[in-house]
């Protein structure tokens, strides 16, 4: 049973990372990032270049991951994004163009990388033993990880002077005008730093899971149910969603066999969200 | 004039297309499956004219799908009764689900029509009793004949070209949703369905049903999207969970999107020219899925109201006529 709970902690730990660069893109932006899935993925293959077939320190890999995917996250914001939200006249048309954006990357990430399944081994080994239970260095590495960087974000979000200025940013795109703020760089900065927590969550985690080029599309599932129980745009209930949905998945996997876990995840999700559409956290229609 | 190309177009797609083409089933398959899946769309299609990003259409497709595979195979049922049923079944269904989930909006409702088409695959990979699991339901027989009052109207379809009945299928099918959402379009309902798309409270405020109105969508939506997943699962003879996955919700979202979210024939538009020019990349092999995808994209950052956009606005038709435009003309008559 602690084994159990101490899955689901890292589980979550793991997953709170790819529910904070969607949240943060669609408060921003209002734009749900279908792409992001698919951003994880490349930031997978990237971590798995560097570090498995060049051998690359692990951390150096790390940094470079998230500038490339940084970099991936400005150019899709300032080539794709900027133009259709400024010339279209229906809202759906931000979201379409993100799924036209995820074919874009999966192919993309197909022809460059190829269709294996690619992991990189654990960067630490050994075994942890916690209350009982047993945590693989690797994966404990991982969570530690993890924590730091959640902490770092919310920490930059909260103290520094560019983190105030994406939240003025999400909270009234006009009063933040007003107030001074660059708006069109904040919102690229915005999705350069969402996209390199979607790179930096698939480098920590291509060392526990392989990824292959197909991931991208659950991956993205994944982090809207995430962002649906805590309600989207908020970033504690990304947080928050993601460690429900870990336990909920570490239970699950324990106790029911195979796909049946997400059959009932994604049955209680429907039943949850029509007694509370914006999620726990979130405001009324996002 | 209208009149006049309308019927030439019918007559091109009824008689001199499957004329040409009888004999090259490539070609005929490829204009069949772009039929059926505009037919799917064309139920999405309305889903945005009541404002909801419905990403659930797979989804109902596989609950028609599974629907007439369980019909004509365990009950014995002709196909021509199991494919109404099929529509049926997804409708009842999309009315269950949708009463409680049309209550969402935005990326919410997005979000959770896109879980539901993963729902629907889980379910169907799981209900092994009645769905088979993984290995899905095959050796489906083709469509038999189908008589009235003693006189045969459809010929069994393993006595004639069977490629050439499946596209007469397909072509009968795609005109009658035509039919529906064009009549729903310019009908009063339509209107009430557009004012739900702008604004639901004010909707409401002037006595407008609002939750009886976005459901009727939603269920029309997927009877359209059931009928698909019907004529699918005959003319493959088979049905498994993955059938109809989410990338194919998103791609029926994404043909309304590009052929034109304010015309009729957008969902048709979109979807015979995106899947035939799909088609037409397939000697690029791995590269075909990525100038794909740049062509979406270009699409939309060049024609970002749709390809039927490219016409002038005074020959579109079936075009919604602006509220606004309309008012105004009504007001110069009278003076």
């Amino acid at each position: 049973m602690e084994q159990v709970v101490i899955n689901g902690l890292i589980l979550g730990m793991n997953y709170a990372l790819i529910a904070l660069g969607l949240t943060l893109i669609f408060a921003l932006m209002g734009v749900l990032n279908f792409a992001h899935g698919q951003l994880y993925v490349l930031g997978g293959f990237v971590t798995y270049y560097l570090y498995g077939v060049m051998g690359l320190p692990f951390v150096l890999a790390l940094v470079a991951t998230a500038v490339t995917l940084a970099a991936v996250g400005i150019v899709m914001e300032r080539a794709l994004f900027r133009r259709v939200l400024r010339i279209s006249s229906r809202e759906e048309s931000s979201m379409l163009l993100a799924a036209g954006t995820a074919l874009l990357l999966e192919s993309s990430i197909l022809i460059v990388f190829g269709e294996k399944q690619r992991g990189v081994p654990p960067v630490m080994t050994g075994v942890y033993e916690v209350f009982g239970a047993y945590v693989p260095a690797g994966r404990a590495f991982v969570f530690a990880a993890s924590a730091l960087l959640v902490a770092g974000f919310i920490l930059f979000m909260q103290y520094t002077r560019p983190g105030r200025a994406l939240r003025a940013l999400a909270q009234d795109r006009e009063a933040a005008l007003l107030q001074g703020v660059n708006v069109k760089r904040y919102a690229m900065i915005g999705f350069a730093i969402g996209s390199a927590l979607a790179g930096l969550s698939g480098a920590l985690l291509v060392t526990v899971f392989a990824v292959n080029s197909g991931l991208g599309t659950p991956i993205s599932i994944k982090a809207f149910i995430m962002i649906m129980i805590g309600g989207a745009g908020v970033v504690s209930g990304a947080i928050f969603g993601a460690f429900v949905l870990g336990f909920v998945e570490a239970f699950g996997y324990f106790f029911i066999p195979g796909s049946i876990t997400y059959l009932l995840i994604f049955i209680g999700l429907i039943v949850f969200l029509s007694l509370r559409p914006q999620g726990i956290m979130g405001k009324p229609w996002g | 004039m209208r009149i006049a190309a309308a019927a030439l177009a019918a007559v091109a797609y009824l008689v001199v297309v499957p004329a040409l083409l009888a004999d090259k089933p490539y070609l005929l398959g490829v204009l069949t499956t772009a039929s059926a899946l505009s037919l799917i769309s064309m139920g999405v299609w309305l889903t945005f004219m009541i404002g909801r990003i419905n990403i659930g259409q797979g989804a109902f497709a596989l609950v028609g799908g599974y629907t007439t595979a369980i019909l004509t195979t365990k009950a014995g049922l002709s196909f021509w009764l199991a494919l109404p049923l099929s529509g049926l079944a997804a409708a009842a269904a999309a009315a269950l689900i949708g009463w409680s989930i049309l209550r969402l909006r935005g990326v919410y409702f997005a979000m959770i029509t896109l879980s539901l088409t993963e729902t629907m695959r889980l379910l169907a990979l799981n209900a092994k009793a009645l769905t088979g699991g993984a290995t899905g339901i095959v050796s489906i027989p083709t469509p038999g004949a189908a008589s009235l009052f003693g006189l045969v109207v459809v010929p069994d379809f393993a006595s004639v070209n069977q490629h050439l009945a499946f596209y007469y299928l397909s072509a009968a099918l795609l005109l009658l949703g035509v039919a529906i959402v064009w009549r729903i379009a310019n009908s009063r309902m339509g209107w009430l369905f557009r004012s739900l798309q702008q604004n639901e409270e004010l909707a409401a405020s002037i006595g407008v049903n609002v939750a009886k109105f976005r459901v009727i969508a939603f269920a029309v939506c997927s009877f359209l999207g059931g009928l698909g997943g019907a004529f699918f699962t005959a003319s493959q003879q088979s049905i498994y969970p993955s059938s109809f996955g989410v990338p194919d919700s998103i791609y029926f979202m994404l043909y309304c999107f590009l052929g034109g979210l304010a015309y009729v024939f957008g969902p048709v538009v979109g979807t015979f020219i995106l899947f035939i020019s799909f088609e037409l990349l397939h000697g690029l092999r791995e590269y075909q899925m990525l100038i794909y995808s740049l062509v979406i994209i270009a699409l939309m950052l060049w024609l970002p109201n749709g390809l039927l956009s490219l016409r002038p606005p005074a020959r579109l038709a079936g075009r919604p006529e602006p509220a606004a435009a309309k008012r105004r003309r009504g007001a110069g008559q009278e003076a």
